[in-house]
């Protein structure tokens, strides 16, 4: 059969989209030419493969069309036909800027649907885990929104931060970017005395380079002028779209899984919500840089209080044994070989199990049928119901905020189209 | 709380709850297909209850002769910090359900996914393209009778 080829040009679906968008915005001395102005895929400024259609009168904004897929790679399509630890290693490229959060989110959700518990050190470690990959992503938010709006220096001096970071996961799990470091029922090894050191280091430094980073750009009147009142998101918008993190804390309402529907020990934790009212990219900012000084409490109270004991729970038949009494043992081989060949037992059932990743709530939604694999998993991604506000966002400002408001979305295509 | 949001929804819709079940804590609960704007709206406005926002909504391919697909919706209440998943089953042959765009403004995105990955069509939406998949794209990639694989030559070349 012969490759099909495009037909004739006819117009586009998301062409027709953006005409059909009313626009009602006022414009006090408007030029004659209306502009369509395609932004991306390639964008450096999109933060990945985001594509914006906008329409333009004179400079301003009045009407805009997000349009996402260009990285979608069927995840949940895969996850269907994989049993539930193979998909472990697909979680650390949704949001490839905080893995470790999602492999977290990933199997709470699968423990959940198999009804265990892990033990309390486990629960510690992975509270390290997701508040380090917050600190991480943040930084990473941070930096591009700087960098976004003509400040570059911030970005390298973030990444000069969350290198750290970085390192300290190669230690802890061999891996810096695609850890795949959760296992179902535990971890997929211990923590170390030397990353307790290593993060021991970053903390002790990082208020005073947090500092650093944020005189740069609070004291800085053209970052300042450029995201004060752009890209407004009204509270009411906010809930309604379901947005959540950061953007939604940004317009006034404190709602944080962590402390809303508490998951591992955040219960035992103590920190504060950090909301503001203004809603718009200055707002979020705060926001964002606030979170980290909180989540940097949090590493230090859970570095303290963290316990000895196992990182795995005793569930042979669900949590995979480790690999030196996989050799020399007859039970662990037998094990060892059921979970990887059959999938563990769930029991048929659906859960859904949301965490507070950087982003916003992270969550999977598992049906499962009693097999070893899934008989469908949704992921709720953060990043792609945040996208969705964006023609709200960006209404009636100026191409220039586009990239701040983008910024400030801190949208990672990975996560978006799965 | 989950019997008491399940009871006044029975008291409040009779003929429209057809099944519930909880499950490690979650509550799911299968709505008459025509009924749900009705049952979202009170759900939404009920002072008790507020579920203000939508987090999520999925579509699911069953594969079985009657009610293949399913719609579930996972809504959150901010003022109870509580889940409850709602659920309706939509024919092959028929496959439309109302939008809750009127309900959520939320919901239109991810309604705009189901009908991509599962063909599944949300009546009133006002701007159903697909999400991901190329516009001329054919096929639900997300039903159980897609390969794996994929189709060959389903996504057209470039013309040289």
């Amino acid at each position: 059969m012969p490759a099909k080829t495009i037909d004739e040009p006819k117009k586009s679906q998301i062409l027709a989209a953006l005409e059909d968008q009313d626009t009602t915005v006022e414009i006090d001395d408007p030029l004659e030419n209306e502009m369509i102005l395609n932004m991306g895929p390639q964008h450096p400024a999109t933060h990945g493969v985001l594509r914006l259609l906008v329409k333009l009168d004179g400079e301003t904004v009045v009407a805009c069309v997000p349009e996402l897929g260009y990285l979608h790679r069927g995840y949940e399509k895969i996850a269907e036909n994989s049993t539930y630890h193979e998909f472990i290693p697909h979680t650390d490229r949704l949001d490839y800027l905080s893995p470790i959060s999602n492999n977290v989110a990933y199997v709470l959700a699968v423990e959940k649907l198999l009804g265990i518990d892990v033990p309390e050190r486990a629960k510690y470690i992975r509270v390290l885990c997701c508040e380090m990959a917050r600190v991480a992503s943040h930084l990473v938010a941070v930096g591009s929104l700087g960098m976004d709006v003509g400040a570059l220096t911030v970005l390298l001096w973030t990444f000069r931060e969350r290198e750290k970071l970085m390192d300290i996961y190669d230690v802890l799990c061999g891996a810096r970017f695609t850890t795949s470091y959760t296992r179902i029922g535990g971890l997929q090894q211990d923590w170390t005395p030397k990353c307790t050191a290593m993060l021991h280091t970053f903390l002790n430094e990082f208020d005073d380079d947090l500092g650093e980073v944020e005189q740069l750009l609070t004291h800085n009147r053209i970052f300042i002028e450029r995201c004060e009142n752009v890209g407004c998101l009204s509270q009411e918008d906010a809930i309604a779209m379901g947005m959540t993190g950061p953007i939604l804390r940004a317009a006034g309402v404190p709602r944080d899984l962590r402390k809303d529907n508490p998951y591992l020990v955040y219960e035992k934790l103590d920190f504060d919500v950090i909301t503001y009212d203004e809603s718009d990219v200055l707002a979020r900012f705060y926001v964002r840089i606030a979170e980290m000084k909180q989540s940097a409490s949090i590493l230090r109270q859970a570095l303290e209080t963290i316990p000895v004991g196992p990182f795995a729970a005793n569930e042979p038949k669900k949590v995979l044994p480790k690999k030196q009494p996989t050799y020399t043992k007859m039970e662990e081989l037998i094990q060892d070989f059921m979970i990887i060949n059959l999938g563990v037992d769930p029991p048929v059932g659906e859960v859904y199990q949301g965490v507070e990743s950087s982003k916003g709530e992270l969550g999977f939604y598992i049906i499962s049928d009693g097999t070893g694999n899934p008989w469908r998993m949704k992921i709720r991604s953060p990043s792609m119901v945040n996208i969705s506000a964006l023609p709200k966002m960006l209404k009636g400002g100026m191409v220039s905020d586009i990239v701040a408001v983008i910024g400030s979305i801190d949208p990672v295509m990975g996560e978006a189209d799965k | 709380m989950n019997e008491h949001i399940l009871s006044s929804l029975k008291t409040q819709f009779p003929e429209s709850i057809e099944k519930s079940i909880e499950f490690r804590g979650d509550l799911t609960v299968q709505v008459r297909k025509q009924d749900i704007v009705r049952v979202c709206e009170f759900l939404k406005t009920d002072a008790e209850y507020a579920f203000d926002m939508i987090i999520d909504l999925s579509g699911v391919d069953m594969y079985r002769p009657e009610g293949r697909f399913e719609v579930v919706y996972n809504i959150y209440s901010l003022k109870n910090k509580k889940y409850l998943r709602l659920k309706v089953l939509v024919d092959e042959a028929d496959p439309v359900v109302q939008t809750l765009g009127g309900v959520w403004s939320g919901a239109a995105w991810h309604e705009r996914e189901a009908f991509d990955m599962f063909g599944i069509k949300f009546e009133g939406h006002p701007d159903l393209r697909r999400m991901y998949m190329p516009e001329e794209y054919e096929y639900y990639p997300m039903r159980k009778d897609f390969p794996l694989m994929g189709i060959p030559d389903s996504i057209p070349l470039p013309r040289r």
